[in-house]
């Protein structure tokens, strides 16, 4: 946005003064629904995070969370839900004793002496807003939700840190020197890219087992910190820094490694910030190698912990909705502080 | 101690030799440039002094001790680079720091250094800034502010000029001249700007095809060059080149024709030539002579400086160009002839098979050796 430019002027700008043209409406209907098309999900998961289980599975599904209004009526052990019934042309709010067929005994909360037998089509359920804390709370205190997600940080922060570390190390190699076979180590490790991991799991669960990592948090950093992306991504940028910088720094006196930690790590920090991102949400959102690694319950990640609210008969929505909202955060967190470095990242690096 | 000594210096990139048998010697505190057209390995000379390549074969001594097998660090010098290579997410005086930090100096140490290059340099404002927040002059002097720090034996210039405008580059040029004055070290300059070189150096080396063509003062250049390339390499416009044949040898020149039926008296030494001979004669723009007897010279333009004016023709009926300067304002018509006859004893005269200045007559050398 200009500067000159309120906010107002600038929402309602049109492709000609003065005029709202075919552009315009299109332009507002694409943008309008790409919104929606992102955002409902979202929002709908994180106000489903705040309805009551038997609220999630409802048909017609509702936006706002809302729980049926329950009332305790004299000559009744429980409490009762509350209905709006149309009886005799008049709406009225009731309490259903039970319901038979197409019909429900009702009967008025206040004058609770004789049931009226009432048409289900003519009723609805009198509801409120409601927050099911408990979603957020239950697993947090009865599960082992903490650990999960301490594992889940542990594990990003430490696979993100190595990360950096040694794809800068190996891109600082193939960008800054000659060496024999240097090209062809470098498409080597690019072509590592194209094996799934499905092909290699086998494989790498076997190189974990043999070297003692199953059922540790370290046999799920360690496996994942050399990474193909990373390398091409850290290497494409550095080729940018020019080699009169690293010749300076070796007049200057400065060790090899004093020019790849004191010049080329701080220039490369958009490429690095990039990385740094991808590589958090990969580990963050990784489920099936932790899956397969971790065997005990106090070393799941999140992830991996979620999965454990999927019963083999019941799924329990409301946690999932609720965990997975919660483990969102830290995605977002990262996010929100290196967002500037995204788009002069990537659009530095000629990387999608 | 800043002196060098280059002995039989050569270096390849694979099949490719770029520099052949270098021999040269520097002495301590002399501000020497290296000058040659593109390609012709000045800047690779450079480097490979500096340490930062290595080289196919001979022997590099600075100061008495053999740097060959030594590092950049090691060597005691310092390099500014055409592009200044600052590092940019560093301020002036982390920039300028850096080495010494790198040296292990001591904090005070350190800072006194970084003060006493910023007065010299007048970057004492500019020390908080970051290298993008400074102009190219500002850059340019940081970098050699970054080399003044290190208290080098030998100063090393890429092309520093190159990269500022014209004002700037007569400005800095004053500033680099005044620098070498001031510290007494050796400095060694690499330009292909022959300005820069007549202007600033001690010593210039020419370089060509990765072969020294000659090293002298810049007046012995300049009129003594020992070849062609020299010749007509160094001077602005460059050198007048005729071609001419020895028609008498007498006791104390030779004289050689032209053409046009002008005979012209070269003070070369007579044993060196037969008549016969054919020869080149260089005469540059301002050794020409107008009016009179001479050459015959058609004008087909002429550009007016204000103090001096050039003058681009031909001789009759030939289609060579030739250009004669003319002090003042000088506005000859298109297509004017003109006689024109070079200055005595400002004649240069080469052998055309090996491109070799010719030996100049005895009392001619002695006499321009007092002068020098």
């Amino acid at each position: 946005m200009s500067q000159g430019l309120s906010p107002i002027a600038f929402l309602t700008r049109t492709r000609r003064p003065g005029r709202i043209g075919l552009t315009d409406i299109l332009s507002w209907a694409w943008l309008i629904l790409g919104t929606l098309a992102v955002l409902v999900p979202v929002v709908w998961a994180g106000l489903s995070s705040l309805k009551p289980a038997a609220e999630i599975t409802r048909f017609p599904p509702t936006l706002l969370p809302r729980v049926a209004v329950q009332q305790t009526v004299p000559g009744f052990d429980a409490p009762l839900s509350l209905w709006t019934v149309n009886v005799d042309g008049q709406s009225r709010e009731m309490a259903m004793i039970r319901r038979i067929g197409l019909k429900a005994q009702m009967v008025d909360p206040n004058n609770p002496g004789t049931p009226v037998s009432v048409d289900v089509k003519s009723m609805s359920p009198v509801q409120r807003l409601t927050v099911a804390t408990e979603n957020y709370t239950d697993p947090l205190t009865r599960f082992d939700f903490l650990t999960f997600l301490k594992n889940s940080v542990f594990v990003t922060f430490v696979a993100t840190l190595l990360t950096l570390i040694v794809n800068a190390l190996a891109a600082f190699a193939l960008s800054k020197y000659r060496f024999r076979g240097e090209k062809a180590i470098f498409v080597l490790i690019i072509s590592t890219l194209m094996i799934p991991l499905t092909v290699v799991m086998v494989p790498a669960y076997l190189v974990v087992v043999g070297v003692g990592l199953v059922d540790s948090l370290w046999g799920i950093i360690i496996p994942t910190i050399a990474s193909p992306t990373g390398v091409f991504l850290l290497r494409q940028y550095m080729l940018t820094i020019p080699d009169e910088l690293i010749e300076a720094a070796r007049v200057d006196a400065a060790s090899e490694f004093r020019i790849f930690w004191r010049i080329i790590l701080p220039l490369t920090a958009p490429a690095l910030a990039v990385l740094a991102i991808f590589s958090v949400l990969w580990r963050w959102n990784d489920f099936l190698w932790p899956l397969i690694v971790l065997s005990s319950r106090e070393n799941f990640t999140l992830q991996v912990g979620l999965n454990a609210f999927q019963g083999e008969f019941s799924v329990q929505w409301n946690y999932i909705l609720a965990m997975t909202f919660l483990s969102l955060a830290p995605v977002t967190l990262v996010f929100l502080f290196l967002q500037k470095y995204i788009t002069t990242g990537i659009a530095g690096t000629g990387m999608k | 101690m800043g002196n060098l000594k280059l002995t039989s210096v050569t270096k390849s990139f694979g099949a490719l030799t770029v520099l052949h048998d270098i021999d040269l010697t520097i002495d301590n505190g002399k501000f020497v440039v290296f000058v040659g057209p593109s390609g012709c390995g000045k800047s690779t000379l450079l480097r490979i002094i500096a340490g930062l390549e290595d080289i196919s074969g001979g022997g590099i001594e600075i100061g008495g001790r053999d740097v060959v097998h030594l590092s950049p660090a090691e060597r005691k010098i310092a390099m500014v680079f055409q592009s200044y290579a600052l590092y940019p997410h560093m301020s002036v005086r982390k920039n300028l720091a850096f080495g010494l930090e790198n040296l292990k100096f001591k904090r005070s140490e350190i800072d006194a250094r970084i003060a006493e290059a910023a007065r010299m340099l007048a970057l004492e404002p500019y020390l908080d800034r970051k290298p993008r927040q400074l102009s190219g002059g500002q850059r340019q002097r940081v970098a050699i502010g970054r080399s003044i720090v290190r208290n080098p034996d030998i100063f090393l210039f890429d092309e520093p000029l190159s990269n500022l405008d014209a004002a700037l580059r007569v400005q800095t040029r004053a500033e680099i001249t005044r620098l070498h004055r001031q510290l007494k070290t050796t400095m060694i300059y690499v330009t292909h700007d022959q300005v820069e070189a007549m202007t600033m150096a001690d010593e210039i080396v020419v370089l060509n095809g990765g072969r020294i063509e000659q090293v002298g003062t810049p007046l012995e250049l300049f009129d003594k060059p020992r070849n062609l390339f020299v010749a007509g390499f160094l001077g602005s416009p460059r050198m007048n080149i005729l071609k001419g044949k020895v028609v008498a040898v007498g006791e104390t020149g030779v004289t050689v024709d032209v053409g046009y039926g002008v005979p012209l008296q070269a003070r070369i030494d007579p044993a060196a030539v037969a008549a016969g001979q054919a020869v080149l004669l260089g005469i540059r723009p301002a050794h020409f002579a107008v009016g009179g007897e001479g050459l015959p010279f058609v004008v087909q333009y002429h550009e007016s400086l204000g103090t001096e004016t050039y003058v681009y023709g031909t001789f009759e009926g030939s289609e060579e160009q030739v250009i004669v300067h003319q002090a003042g304002h000088f506005a000859p018509e298109r297509g004017a002839l003109l006689r024109i006859m070079p200055q005595p004893g400002r004649m240069h005269v080469f052998d055309p098979d090996s491109g070799l200045a010719l030996p100049r007559a005895i009392e001619e050398r002695s006499a321009a050796h007092e002068h020098a």
